[in-house]
């Protein structure tokens, strides 16, 4: 089982550093000397079969999932057990989740205001001007006074993306943003994340839309039972796959399509 | 993507590398993290170490090393107890045990004749057994309950097959107990299925008037103010010369009371099922009574079966309450046992017993009905 | 579907035709109609036939029937008052208000005291160690096996096994449990001790004022000026200071040992102690079920996000969490205070005079059985329908607004 040093870029410039770190769920390896650099700006694209890890190392990155071993610095910060480091890193870094996450009980323009007003210590009226100049890049400012539970998902998987925007963020990483979604607004949600992608934001992606890899991507990661096995530019592995388990993932997603 | 070299390498040993490191498995890392893992968490294990193996200490000396199991039988009965007294206070007594047990059990049937309540207590216990377990769950298991029900009349009764009669005056203890829970279950059952069929009624508002009004009432008053109307009120209640006995008279009360609560759960099942059904039901052509009774109620019963089991044991833990009403049930049983003159002061090791033999029927419904809530949850969420 | 113009469906030019009932058996509205009469008919035939046997019965026996007797002189002895109350010169009618503040008396502190009970095992349940939680899950399920009458009668036991009050145990120096209940010192009230509960009510009013005025500022500025600290000093400065201020009386009734029972002081009767340790541990098993299924019931992704948005977990706690679990827990905690309430009933066990006892007493002096029994459910079922009302009204104000 050879494995892909996926380093590109010189540590000191990366966004994000993964040095052979490991995970293990009780006995159960499930991150296997996971190595991988994101440079400044780059957009990563992480795919694999369930069960690969991709998720794990990426909940790694903003720390919602613990490593036991190896090495993670993101934005130049090390992440440790230190909570201070930690507030400086999940301040820079915004997720979005398969799930969107909204919180229910707040009305969208809350949802996004939340955390600037609280963490980043915003008055309220500058928040919720800098909510509306997301809420209309993701193309719904009048949804702004609804409820999460009113709007389609294709709608709130939108609105979550600009909640994590608000926050300005360095990096975003997104956890299988379009996979809960119906498939007639995928569209909506991946045009949104080609709009993000132009405007230069580091991105690590997990997904399973090819379509996106390719048009938007400058590496994809193929990942397998907890370890990086391939990566190179979209075109190599798509084309050109080395190994029998890249070749047997695609033959399987791409026949879907 | 399993393949069957995927299952092979799952099961192969882990090469020596690969094995997690000491601190993430095994006791020594689980005791660091799930008992020590931040101070408080310390502070709160040694606190809490050092008071369980204090009152396990007092209570192993008191219940096991220092307590006295039998009593020789002393020429004064009221003097048999005195080995018991010299300990009290540094050990329990569980000769009162030994002497009152069959009183606890079985109140005042007659001695010889106690193998019949006996087997009745057997016959409930087999009879809950057979309801819970799935292959029985179909038509048949109705007549079993209408077969076993009777039989334990007749047993108890007596009065045929050579069986002598016993008044039911004389009944007492755990199948008193058994009893009024078990007939208030299945009576209450059938008006239960009416009262909460009737409360979602929308055509016959008369009807869902009176189901409401029925359910709201019995839910808004203490179970004590039922057993008290049954032993004060229905005595007026008849026309004269008819005195129904007191223990049919808690019987009722219980079956008025159980059939409120068991509409409740029956109706929360009746609103789970998905509106899809009901309309299927119609399409088809099928009559209100044969859309209920072959569609609509089975599956509606079966979402709510762990529910009704924990109904079912707040029932059986209500049944104590005949106590206030004079009804010699197990605690009631109990409690006059302790009352003997001979044995005064003993009540602990009473309590003990008799909240052991509560514990021991409720903890099995309660773990019996979360083991099959979790079965459905697994299959629901295939 | 809006239109800018009118839209055609809601204009009143054309209505639904109104259909004539046919009496004939194919109509459903007729066949609903006769069948909810048969119904009335049975159900009001069966009443009738119950009224006129009672009539009967109480006139053979000669008891009286109608509320008359609420106005005699009671001659039931009352341990515990809270009004005053002379057994031989009160009214029945006062007996029965004494029974009802004595069951008020239990339910308002016991579900005070169950909550917090409750919350803290609940939240115990969820710790991460591993004891605590294992310990608390055995309290809960052995709690909730044992009937609850079993366990008033053994904390009744528990607290007759005192020791007689000469050799009654101490708690500090002012504290005495005995059989005949556990003695403690009472402030003895002085204005000062009035005013200083006003300042109380003054402080929360200025730390309802100041955590606006708090929020206000985080709207505009971003910044919060502190909340916690402020209110705390509020509420407990100011009535220090106000009372200092008056002189700050500070004496005890302190119960002393006199013969064979002591005099002064406050009591808490075995009676009503059992009572409320029994209903208050019994019912907090419950509720700590109850709030650990609420906090477990808002979806780890709702932590998630949070955190992954930077938010502390206090504030994700406070902002986040909680008010989902709220919405979950406060349904189901409103029915266990309402049993809480119905299981104080039980008092007539251990010799505890709340309403149930006291009427269920007249009941028997009286032998006016209908009427005593109507008044304890008449009594039940104000406290049941109010709490009923309150949760409907929550229930529909919180409400997630969904499509």
């Amino acid at each position: 089982m050879s494995q892909t040093n996926a380093m590109s870029a010189t540590d000191a410039e990366a966004a994000i550093v993964l040095d052979k770190v490991n995970k293990w769920y009780g006995a159960m390896h499930v991150l296997r000397d996971v190595s991988l650099t994101v440079g400044k700006g780059e957009r990563v694209v992480v795919c694999g079969p369930s069960g690969s890890g991709k998720s794990t190392t990426i909940r790694c990155i903003n720390r919602l999932e613990e490593h036991q071993q190896g090495r993670i610095i993101v934005d130049g910060t090390e992440l440790t057990g230190d909570t201070r480091a930690l507030d400086t890193i999940r301040r820079e870094v915004g997720m979005v989740f398969q799930s969107f996450n909204l919180f229910p009980h707040l009305t969208i323009l809350q949802n996004l205001t939340l955390a600037p007003i609280q963490v980043r210590k915003m008055p309220k009226a500058e928040a919720e001007d800098l909510a509306m100049s997301y809420l209309r890049r993701v193309k719904i400012p009048e949804q702004a006074n609804k409820y999460p539970l009113q709007l389609s998902g294709g709608q709130q998987q939108r609105v979550a993306i600009a909640r994590a925007l608000c926050m300005k963020p360095k990096i975003m990483l997104f956890d299988e943003p379009t996979s809960a979604l119906d498939p007639e607004m995928i569209k909506e949600v991946l045009d949104v994340m080609v709009g993000l992608a132009e405007t230069g934001m580091t991105m690590v992606c997990v997904t399973h839309e090819m379509g996106f890899a390719r048009q938007v991507a400058n590496r994809v990661v193929f990942m397998d039972r907890g370890e990086v096995v391939e990566s190179g530019s979209p075109t190599e592995m798509f084309e050109h796959a080395q190994t029998d388990r890249l070749k047997t993932f695609l033959s399987q997603i791409l026949r879907g399509h | 993507m399993s393949t069957t070299s995927e299952v092979a390498l799952a099961t192969a040993p882990l090469p020596a590398r690969e094995r997690p490191p000491a601190g993430v498995v095994g006791p020594v890392a689980w005791g660091r993290h799930n008992l020590f893992g931040s101070i408080g968490s310390s502070v709160v294990t040694i606190v809490l170490g050092v008071l369980i193996f204090y009152f396990f200490w007092r209570f192993l000396s008191w219940g096991l090393i220092h307590a006295v199991w039998s009593v020789p039988v002393a020429a004064n009965p009221l003097e048999t107890a005195i080995p018991c007294r010299q300990v009290q206070g540094v050990g329990a007594c569980w000769a009162v045990i030994g002497d009152k047990w069959r009183f606890i059990l079985f109140g005042r049937y007659p001695y010889d004749m106690q193998w019949r309540p006996g087997l009745c207590v057997l016959l409930f216990i087999g009879l809950y057994v057979i309801s819970a377990m799935r292959r029985f769950w179909r038509k048949e298991l109705l007549y079993i309950w209408i077969a076993t029900l009777v039989v334990i009349a007749v047993l108890m009764w007596g009065g045929v097959l050579g069986m002598e009669y016993v008044a039911q005056d004389q009944w007492g203890g755990l199948p008193i107990t058994l009893i009024l829970s078990t007939f208030g279950l299945a009576f209450a059952f059938p008006l239960a299925v009416l009262v909460a069929l009737g409360r979602r009624s929308t055509q016959l508002p008369a009807v869902k008037f009176l189901c409401v009004g029925y359910v709201e009432l019995i839910r808004g008053v203490p179970l004590i103010s039922l057993l008290f109307m049954a032993s004060v009120m229905f005595p007026l209640f008849m026309p004269e010369g008819l005195n129904p006995d007191k223990l049919l008279r808690a019987q009722v009360a219980i079956i008025l009371f159980a059939g409120a609560y068991l509409a409740e759960v029956i109706r929360g099942g009746l609103q789970a099922l998905p509106k899809g059904q009901y309309e299927a039901a119609d399409a088809l052509g099928l009559s209100y009574g044969q859309k209920t009774a072959k569609i609509i109620l089975p599956q509606a019963l079966r979402l709510v079966i762990p529910p009704l089991v924990n109904t079912f044991m707040g029932f059986f833990q209500d049944t104590s309450l005949v106590l206030i009403i004079g009804i010699l049930d197990l605690l009631t049983a109990g409690k006059t046992a302790m009352a003997d003159p001979t044995w005064t002061g003993f009540s602990t090791e009473i309590y003990i017993v008799l909240a052991v033999i509560y514990f021991v029927f409720c903890y099995a419904m309660s773990s019996y009905s979360r083991g099959l809530e979790r079965q459905f949850r697994r299959a629901h969420n295939r | 579907m809006s239109g800018t113009a009118a839209d055609p469906r809601l204009l009143p030019t054309r209505q639904a035709p109104r259909r004539r009932l046919q009496l004939s058996w194919s109509d459903p509205r007729f066949r609903n109609i006769v069948w909810q009469l048969l119904v009335l008919a049975i159900v009001l035939g069966i009443l009738w036939y119950l009224v006129s046997t009672t009539r009967h019965n109480l006139a053979a026996r000669n008891i009286a029937t109608g509320f008359g007797f609420l106005d005699s002189t009671s001659g039931i002895p009352i341990g515990e008052t809270l009004i005053p109350y002379t057994s031989g010169a009160s009214t029945y009618a006062r007996a029965l208000l004494e029974g009802i503040l004595n069951t008020l008396k239990v339910a308002v502190v016991g579900v005070i005291l169950a909550t917090i009970l409750g919350t803290l095992i609940g939240v115990g349940r969820l710790s991460p160690n591993w004891l605590l939680a294992r310990l608390t899950a055995i309290y809960v399920e052995v709690l909730r096996d044992i009937p609850v009458l079993l366990q008033l009668l053994f904390w009744y036991v528990l607290l007759q096994g005192l020791p007689a009050p000469r050799q009654s145990l101490r708690l500090g120096s002012a504290v005495f449990l005995s059989n005949r209940g556990i003695k403690v010192p009472l402030l003895n009230w002085e204005t000062a001790h009035s005013l200083a509960l006003l300042a109380f009510a003054v402080a929360i009013v200025l730390s309802v004022l100041w955590a606006r005025h708090a929020h206000r500022r985080q709207d505009t500025t971003g910044e919060a000026p502190p909340v916690l600290p402020v209110v705390l000093g509020l509420l407990i400065g100011l009535p220090v200071i106000v009372w200092a201020v008056f002189g700050a009386p500070l004496t005890f009734d302190m119960p002393a040992l006199h013969g064979f029972n002591f005099t002064g002081g406050g009591t808490i009767t075995p009676e009503y102690g059992a009572l409320l340790i029994g209903l208050v541990i019994y019912t907090s098993a419950y509720i700590a079920e109850i709030v650990r299924s609420g906090i477990q019931a808002v979806p780890t992704g709702q932590w998630e996000a949070a955190q992954a948005l930077g938010l502390h977990r206090g504030r994700t706690l406070r902002l986040v969490v909680l008010p989902q679990a709220l919405r979950v827990i406060i349904p189901p905690m409103t029915s266990q205070y309402l049993n809480l309430t119905k299981n104080s009933s039980l008092a007539v066990a251990i010799g505890y005079q709340d309403i149930v006892s006291i009427a269920g007493t007249i009941l028997n002096q009286t032998g006016q059985a209908i009427e005593g029994i109507a008044i304890i459910m008449a009594v039940y079922l104000t406290i049941s329908l109010s709490i009923s009302l309150f949760m409907n009204w929550y229930n529909a104000h919180i409400a997630l607004v969904g499509r």
